[in-house]
């Protein structure tokens, strides 16, 4: 995949009241033809950045990029940019075929032209023969598709999309995150693509900027991210993993003993940590070992069974490691029974490989 | 599943209720629109008073008078009318047909008794009638008679469109000088297009600033189109004058500022103008308030979808914007419309003489002349009017389209 730079974020800040800033210097490149995906919580500010992108809202500070050209005084019509919104904003006086000629119209193009790109564009979202129809005659996932299409039907380099399953239900949802992905990768479109939620994030993206607070956290590709969260806040966000604090004993070869409430464990060291330091420990249900052999792994501790949860394909335990409590360990379903019952006492271990020491997870940052 | 009786039961119950109203729009609606239509057509008066002499006057004529039994028939009646008082009204309405008509059959029916004694002798009241005027040896009184006896009359509709009839029956155009209501029926036309045509200028960015401001702008704007609203509408027209009169606050100012000299002090009043201005105020929240709960309900994202999409602002206000306020324009345009194509206050308080409209007329007719007939005609003409300005709405736009808030 070639990376030469498609938008470049640079340092940029965002207020809307002057006092408060919801984005705070974010910097970010978006490659070309990459689908990029921002996610983050409600608030974090994931809209606010892709509307300033779209010159939907101005940045406060820091410029926004395309293509190298600073984009500061471009109004949204001369982006050349396709948006779908969350509510898909389809014009409803307008038919199928109408909505998807209008980018097209005020481009001045001739009408054969504009049916066949019409006709072109339908094809590729599966939506032949609904020309005619009006959108309220629409199922919620055949409106989603006249979006995307009108969003694309004008051919543009950057397509932007916030949050457009949203309103779907999850069967429909799953479907259409397949088909985005089919058409991006079949036009080779940049997309950026904001939702708040990691599964869709996942399954979509080439790779993800993780929004907490008006900053990137981590980008990466999916697997990475999960595999090799590099804040506390990505941890907790992008899956599931124990979070435990303690503080740094010593350090050694990337990795460091960390005293977590009396408790010795050893974890690789991520964050910049020193001795003495407070850290977050990182660690994945499912890497967690329940009832293996000793000495197996370099964390290897006693534990309680507190709660056993049946999930089909896997059984989650809640256990007690001295005064640690709530420690989530998933035991893959293989034999058909756990092998281990409430009130148990069974051996837990983890390897340090699996045990991130991140930064310990901060005082959140106040705006200035 | 309940019964079948119960539920008829039940819908004979709500129906029941719904009685009142129903009576209520009965009494104060249709029974006067019924009434005014009926009057416009219907004219029994002189029908009524003097039935044989009508049913003498049938037929034909020989030497140009109608026969003896005519002339015994009026001599008999007329007295009666007096009597019953309707000589006046009978009077009054053969008097539209030919004028002076009204002090003969005045005069007549008083001086009948005195004569009585010689038709008693055996003189025919062929001689004696003329004694009395001489009008009765004119067919033309006669005719004007049995003209004004028919029952059911096409007269005031005739009248007012400025038409008439003439010897023979046929309908031909008033003179030129009589000719005064089409064109004002032309100029309430005009007056309220131009009325709906700047309340729609004034009212659409008006109500597009309340619907996408904030909550309490909004608010103060919209308090702002309903204040006048709720006040008197005399109080309204009346503070018009105060602005506008020769010596009012806005030539004061205009004098001041020095753009118009003292002596050519501009007359807003009292004429078309006044009317225009008083007429948009009075009327522009019936604009205003369909439109802003048209606009309010278009969500913001389609202009920036528009703009996303490549439409320049002027693009996407004349693509998306507009088209889905159309019901809104609709509804405001033909609200303004019909309430101004029958306006009668303002015109009459702030219209002078040129800024009199048909509504006035109607007034005359109803107040002054006691020409109820014909202000029933006229007001029956306005009402067709709009009924067809109606309908060709409907197929336009569609009145399933409109929006009324
Ligand atoms: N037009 C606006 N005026 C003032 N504040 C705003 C405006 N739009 C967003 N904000 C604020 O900016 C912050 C970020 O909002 P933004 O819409 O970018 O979040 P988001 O990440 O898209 O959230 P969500 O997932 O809920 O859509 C929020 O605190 C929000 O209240
Ligand atoms: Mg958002």
């Amino acid at each position: 995949m070639p990376t030469d730079v498609h938008v470049v974020y640079e340092d940029v800040r965002k207020s809307y009241d002057g006092s408060t800033w919801v984005v705070h210097g974010l910097d970010l490149e978006v490659h070309r033809g990459e689908f990029l995906t921002l996610l983050g919580p409600s608030g974090s500010g994931k809209t606010t950045c892709l509307m300033m992108l779209a010159g939907f809202e101005a940045a406060t500070e820091g410029a926004i990029r395309i293509d190298g050209e600073s984009v500061q005084d471009l109004p949204p019509d001369k982006r050349g940019i396709g948006v779908v919104f969350q509510n898909y904003a389809l014009f409803p006086h307008m038919t199928v075929a109408g909505n998807l000629a209008f980018p097209l119209e005020v481009r001045g193009m001739a009408p054969a032209e504009r049916a066949e790109r019409v006709e072109r564009v339908l094809r590729l979202v599966r939506l032949e023969g609904m020309e005619a129809r009006r959108p309220a005659q629409l199922s919620g996932g055949q409106q989603q598709r006249v979006a995307i299409a009108r969003a694309l039907v004008f051919e543009p380099e950057l397509v932007l999309m916030d949050e457009p399953l949203g309103a779907l239900d999850r069967r429909l949802r799953e479907e259409m995150q397949y088909e985005i992905r089919r058409i991006q990768r079949e036009l080779g479109v940049t997309v950026v693509y904001v939702t708040h939620d990691q599964q869709e994030a996942m399954v979509m993206s080439d790779r993800v900027a993780v929004f907490n607070e008006g900053r990137i956290e981590q980008i990466d590709p999916p697997e990475v991210l999960y595999e090799e969260p590099e804040r506390a806040f990505v941890a907790r966000f992008i899956g599931e993993n124990n979070l435990l604090h303690g503080t740094v004993l010593g350090l050694r070869d990337g990795f460091c003993d960390v005293d977590v409430g009396g408790i010795a464990m050893r974890a690789a060291c991520i964050a910049p940590l020193k001795v003495g330091e407070p850290t977050t420990l990182a660690i994945r249900p499912e890497r967690v070992g329940v009832g293996d052999s000793p000495d197996r792994y370099a964390n290897d501790f006693e534990a309680t069974v507190d709660d056993i949860t049946f999930l089909g394909d896997h059984l989650r335990v809640n256990l007690s490691i001295g005064e640690i409590k709530d420690f989530v360990a998933k035991i893959p379903n293989v034999t058909g029974q756990g092998g281990v019952l409430e009130g148990d006492r069974v051996r837990l271990g983890w390897a340090a490989l699996n045990c991130r020491a991140l930064e310990a997870v901060a005082e959140v940052p106040s705006p200035q | 599943m309940r019964p079948a009786s119960d539920r008829a039961a039940r819908r004979l119950r709500a129906g029941g209720l719904a009685l009142p109203l129903v009576a209520f729009i009965f009494l104060s609606f249709l029974a006067p629109l019924g009434n005014l239509l009926t009057r416009s057509v219907h004219e029994p008066v002189v029908a009524d008073a003097l039935p044989e002499t009508l049913r003498a006057l049938e037929g034909e004529w020989s030497g140009g008078l109608p026969p003896d039994a005519a002339f015994d028939a009026i001599a008999h009646e007329l007295p009666v009318a007096r009597e019953t008082r309707q000589i006046g009204p009978t009077a009054t309405r053969v008097n539209r047909r030919e004028s002076g008509m009204r002090s003969v059959i005045v005069k007549t029916a008083r001086r009948v008794a005195r004569l009585e004694s010689r038709a008693q002798a055996g003189e025919p009241w062929r001689q004696l009638l003329p004694e009395i005027d001489e009008a009765w040896e004119r067919p033309e009184s006669w005719q004007a008679i049995r003209a004004a006896g028919e029952r059911f009359t096409d007269r005031h509709y005739l009248n007012a469109l400025d038409l008439d009839r003439d010897a023979n029956g046929d309908v031909v155009r008033q003179p030129p000088e009589r000719r005064i209501y089409v064109a004002l029926f032309l100029r309430t036309l005009v007056v309220s297009l131009g009325v709906t045509v700047l309340c729609l200028l004034i009212g659409y960015p008006l109500a597009h600033l309340i619907a996408n401001a904030s909550a309490g702008t909004s608010r103060m704007l919209l308090l702002l189109v309903l204040v006048p609203f709720w006040t008197s509408l005399l109080v309204r027209t009346t503070a018009w004058i105060v602005l506008l009169q020769q010596q009012g606050t806005v030539n004061d100012l205009l004098v001041w500022i020095g753009l118009v000299p003292d002596d050519a002090r501009l007359s807003m009043i009292y004429n078309m103008t006044g009317t225009f201005v008083a007429m948009t105020h009075v009327l522009l929240p019936f604009m205003v308030l369909p439109l802003y709960s048209v606009m309010r309900s278009i969500p913001n994202v389609h202009m920036d979808a528009a703009a996303s999409l490549g439409a320049n602002p002027t693009q996407a206000f004349v693509r998306v914007y507009w088209p889905q306020s159309l019901p809104g324009v609709a509804a405001g345009s033909l609200l303004v419309f019909i309430l101004s194509i029958g306006y009668y206050i303002t015109p009459a308080l702030v219209g002078g003489q040129s800024g009199q409209l048909i509504s006035n007329m109607i007034a005359h007719h109803m107040q002054t002349s006691l020409n109820w007939g014909l202000a029933a005609a006229l007001g029956g003409v306005l009402l067709l009017a709009v009924l067809a300005l109606y309908l060709i709405f409907d197929r336009l736009v569609g009145i399933d389209k409109l929006r009324l808030g």
